[in-house]
């Protein structure tokens, strides 16, 4: 079984250790993992910023590269969404062939690889962050959880925001830093009213968007990608 | 060129078109349940309550009567022309001025009273509401000024609900001027959400079913 | 072409007590919505269906507009059109003096504000008194609403005692209820002294030519009732075909906006008192107002725009809205929703900024009523703002940096490099926060204020390579 890698730009370049554990866990079930060399970004930090031609022209780049490519995994909830739900507005056509190949990395694993003990054991309490375009595009709900239940060691609880926005936004995070630094604080005092230990997300912005509010409230909550937990032993 | 026909000439430029007759407008979802009437009640009365209204199932005439009376003491009330009050010896009662047909007399009457007594013509089942049209026997203010209202409604008149209600009259605008839904006192929360009774309407709210 | 108000914004996020106001009242309403909507189980149906009876009213809007004023004027409605904000209040400041009015009263009217009715009517001396509680409130303070359904969520009891001692010149009452009562006596002898009273509508019935209001606290019943003249403002998007849709929309506009099955008054009202009525006006004026309604038309997908129900949810669930409150927003429609329509009605070059104050979390459209995609509007009109700096030779730096960032990651190679180039120069932790001057300024260095870039070392691509070398 063979499954082809999108780390994306922001993990390849800031927090591969997240590429590697997705790696692990999809090597540790079985399959071999194949990572296209020339992938690069899928395009949305221009989409969401009103530059359609120029997103175009980086997602073109991204259905070249991944052309024959059976199963295509992300360790990404709003860059999978990008590619599922948004191509489809730059392109008429040409995307199509994408359609049920691309998978962010907690989907792939319950309803491909239909898993959801991976062996992990992390001894933490824990409490999850719903990434918008994750929750509401993709439906990325109860897949994570049921994912981490079965961590051994670790506890899960529910943070009272946890569908809130965390504030990164992409460019909203430049264009109006005060206000997303503000959502990120509403978000940490609910992660610290749940006594949580860390917060574990499927998009390495979010957690780096908390990490940034947790530093600077001088809090010792850890941020964890998914894949990092459950690649844990 | 009047505002009326620029503005629909700028419709009409803007859509296309849009102003012949189309052909079949998205349906609207009525379903009407079946419910028994006892079960109708007490869905009412159960709404009426969660609401902070006060309910009577009256058995006779004179228990609506009775319920009322004890409820006004000397009053003044200020009860509208409804065939129903007078069939309950409502508009009997001591302290009950009723009658009126002079507006101004009307007004004078109900911004004073404590009381407003009127009967309602529907009743709907889930919601706890009252739905009244205005008309000769009943006045609007009636139910309005007053600090409390008094409703009298038929039990036959308990509709399961908004559905129901919009199927028996599509049209209210055919019977009167004013059709109003009335579902429990009135009521603010607009200083720092605080839930308080009665701004502007009636504080509180009487249901009886006759 | 103006910037965010930053200065105002930077005060309502530092400001504790607001922040504590804003959050609470808006997760109360979401909380009633989401306790309200358990207890419908065909929402999801009514949504949609909502969104169809909405689009095709719109879409035939020609036709429904002259049905409802055909029917409107059967039953003895004045129906009058109105372009634009000055020809809607001219109308009623000529009514007002044709009949010598003296004394106006008003309900609760996002339209009204819309046209700027109350500043206008003050040019003549017959500002009219706004009865909602809220809205009375903020009336009293010289401000507009900060919600489209909560329009005094900012004031404290402590704000209202100092107002209605202030202004009413009644002695000093910090009681809520006590409060409410003082407006309660007040307001009452307006009602009953007014000459005219002036609502919105929530609805137009096109097949009945009925208006549609809804409310909890009776002023608006007193306001259509007791003087002798009522007029009714009202967007021409109002309007749905046949009064049996109530049975759509009542139970979705409740429900979102406050978590009401239904709201304590619903007033249905066809015309002026009918001869025999004891009360009820002697005359109703329906006002029709464009004021830019017909050019939002124009735009096939985001025409949607105009299916808004007026109901609040948006705003009660927007995490910036949450943060920065209503008065941040540049018109009198905040949230969402007023980010989306503020541009349409105003131009893209009016507030550039604006659709662009969003994460695009989607908290919107998932609750939305009629089912109105905000977030897939907010994203055309950033691209249109886009163009029309392109247009007048704007924007230029950030569009060049975008197509050189977008020419990079075309080339795997050359984005390679870039990146070795970073963790090449970057020697470890929070280098950036360290450095003077060149990162540390403009939007880098604010972004960089909030969060920190991680060390940068190896790429997960370098990671990879050596892994497989290792394992060669």
């Amino acid at each position: 079984m063979r499954v082809s890698i999108f780390v994306t730009c922001i993990v390849d370049q800031l927090f591969p250790q997240v590429g590697m554990a997705m790696a692990t866990v999809l090597e540790r079930l079985g399959y071999e993992v194949d990572f296209p060399e020339d992938q690069t970004c899928c395009g949305q930090p221009a989409f969401n910023t009103g530059y359609r031609d120029e997103a175009r022209s980086v997602a073109r780049h991204f259905l070249k590269v991944f052309r024959d490519a059976e199963q295509i995994v992300v360790p990404s909830g709003s860059c999978a969404s990008m590619i599922c739900h948004h191509y489809q507005e730059l392109f008429a056509g040409e995307s199509e062939r994408l359609e049920g190949r691309v998978w962010e990395f907690s989907k792939f694993l319950t309803e491909v690889a239909k898993v959801e003990d991976v062996g992990a054991r992390l001894d933490k309490v824990v409490a999850f962050h719903d990434s918008c375009h994750g929750l509401r595009d993709l439906h990325i709900k109860e897949g994570p959880r049921r994912l981490l239940s079965r961590v051994r060691g670790l506890t899960l609880r529910e943070m009272d925001t946890a569908e809130e926005c965390c504030g990164f936004g992409g460019t909203f995070s430049v264009k109006f830093p005060e206000i997303s630094g503000g959502m990120a604080r509403t978000k940490i005092d609910s992660i610290v009213r749940c006594g949580a230990e860390a917060v574990v997300g499927i998009d390495a912005s979010c957690l780096m968007q908390m990490r940034g509010a947790l530093s600077r409230a001088g809090l010792a909550v850890e941020t964890l990608h998914l894949a990092e937990v459950l690649a844990h032993r | 060129m009047t505002a009326r026909d620029e503005i629909l000439k700028s419709a009409r430029e803007a859509l296309g078109g849009g102003d012949v007759q189309p052909e079949a407008t998205p349906a609207a979802r009525i379903r009407i349940p079946e419910v028994a009437l006892e079960a109708r009640i007490a869905s009412l009365f159960r709404a009426v309550c969660a609401l902070a209204g006060k309910t009577f199932l009256a058995g006779s005439p004179a228990d609506a009567q009775a319920y009322v009376a004890a409820l006004i003491g000397s009053g003044p009330a200020v009860a509208s022309n409804a065939a129903v009050l007078r069939e309950c010896g409502i508009a009997d009662l001591a302290g009950v001025q009723t009658g009126f047909t002079d507006l101004q007399e009307l007004r004078q009457a109900c911004a004073s009273a404590p009381f407003g007594i009127t009967s309602a013509d529907y009743a709907l089942a889930d919601t706890g509401t009252l739905v009244m049209l205005s008309s000769p026997q009943e006045a609007r203010m009636i139910s309005l000024l007053p600090p409390v209202h008094i409703a009298v409604v038929p039990r036959s008149r308990i509709l399961s609900g908004l559905d129901e209600l919009l199927s028996l009259v599509p049209r209210p605008g055919e019977i009167s001027s004013s059709m109003v839904l009335i579902t429990g006192p009135s009521r603010t929360a607009d200083i720092e959400q605080i839930l308080v009774r009665g701004v502007h309407g009636p504080g509180e709210i009487h249901v009886l079913v006759s | 072409m103006t910037g965010p108000p930053e200065q105002k914004i930077h005060e309502t996020l530092e400001n504790p007590r607001l922040q504590a106001a804003i959050y609470s009242s808006t997760a109360r309403l979401a909380d009633h919505r989401r306790t309200a909507l358990a207890t419908l189980p065909e929402y999801e149906e009514l949504r949609t269906q909502a969104h169809l009876i909405k689009r095709h009213t719109i879409e035939n809007l020609g036709f429904y507009l002259e049905q409802f004023e055909s029917n409107a004027k059967a039953h003895g409605a004045q129906v009058v059109w109105a372009r634009d904000a000055a020809e809607a209040s001219d109308f009623v400041w000529e009514l007002a003096k044709r009949k010598n009015a003296r004394l106006l009263v008003k309900s609760k009217s996002m339209t009204s504000e819309e046209i700027d009715l109350n500043e206008r009517l003050a040019h003549h001396d017959l500002e009219p008194v706004e009865t909602d509680l809220g809205e009375y409130i903020i009336q009293l303070a010289g401000e507009r609403p900060y919600h489209i359904v909560a329009p005094a969520l900012h004031k404290t009891r402590y704000d209202v005692a100092d107002l209605f001692s202030a202004k009413l010149g009644v002695p000093r009452e910090i009681e809520i209820e006590k409060q409410t009562a003082i407006a309660r006596s007040v307001l009452r002898e307006k009602f009953l002294a007014a000459d005219i009273g002036i609502s919105g509508a929530n609805f137009l019935i096109a097949d009945s030519g009925a208006v549609t209001i809804v409310e909890n606290e009776g002023n608006i019943r007193l306001t259509t009732t007791a003087p002798k003249i009522h007029v009714a403002i009202a967007g021409i998007e109002k309007l749905i075909p046949r009064a049996q849709d109530l049975a759509v929309f009542l139970k979705l506009l409740g429900r979102s906006g406050t978590g009401q099955a239904l709201t304590v008054y619903t007033s249905f009202l066809t015309g002026p008192r009918r001869a025999a009525e004891i009360d009820g006006p002697d005359e109703l004026y329906i006002v029709l107002l464009d004021n830019g309604r017909t050019r939002l038309l124009a735009d096939r997908e985001k025409r949607e725009s105009l299916y808004c129900i007026r109901c609040g949810a948006c705003l009660n669930h927007c995490p910036v809205y949450r943060k920065i409150g209503g008065h941040n927003y540049p018109w009198v429609y905040s949230g969402p929703i007023g980010a989306i329509i503020t541009p349409q009605y105003m131009g893209v070059e009016h507030e550039p900024w604006l659709p662009f104050a969003s994460s695009l979390c989607g908290a919107c459209a998932e609750v939305c009523p009629v089912k109105i995609d905000i977030p897939k509007h907010l994203l055309t009109l950033r691209t249109q703002v886009h163009a029309a700096e392109a247009e007048r030779g704007q924007g230029r730096m950030e569009r060049l940096g975008f197509r050189a960032w977008a020419w990079v990651m075309r080339h795997p190679r050359i984005y390679e490099m870039a990146g070795l180039m970073a963790s090449a120069v970057l020697p470890g932790e929070h280098w950036f926060s360290k450095a003077p001057g060149l990162l540390n300024h403009g939007p880098l260095g604010a972004w960089l204020s909030q969060r920190d870039l991680p060390p940068v070392g190896k790429s997960f691509r370098q990671l990879w390579r050596e892994r497989r070398k290792a394992a060669e």
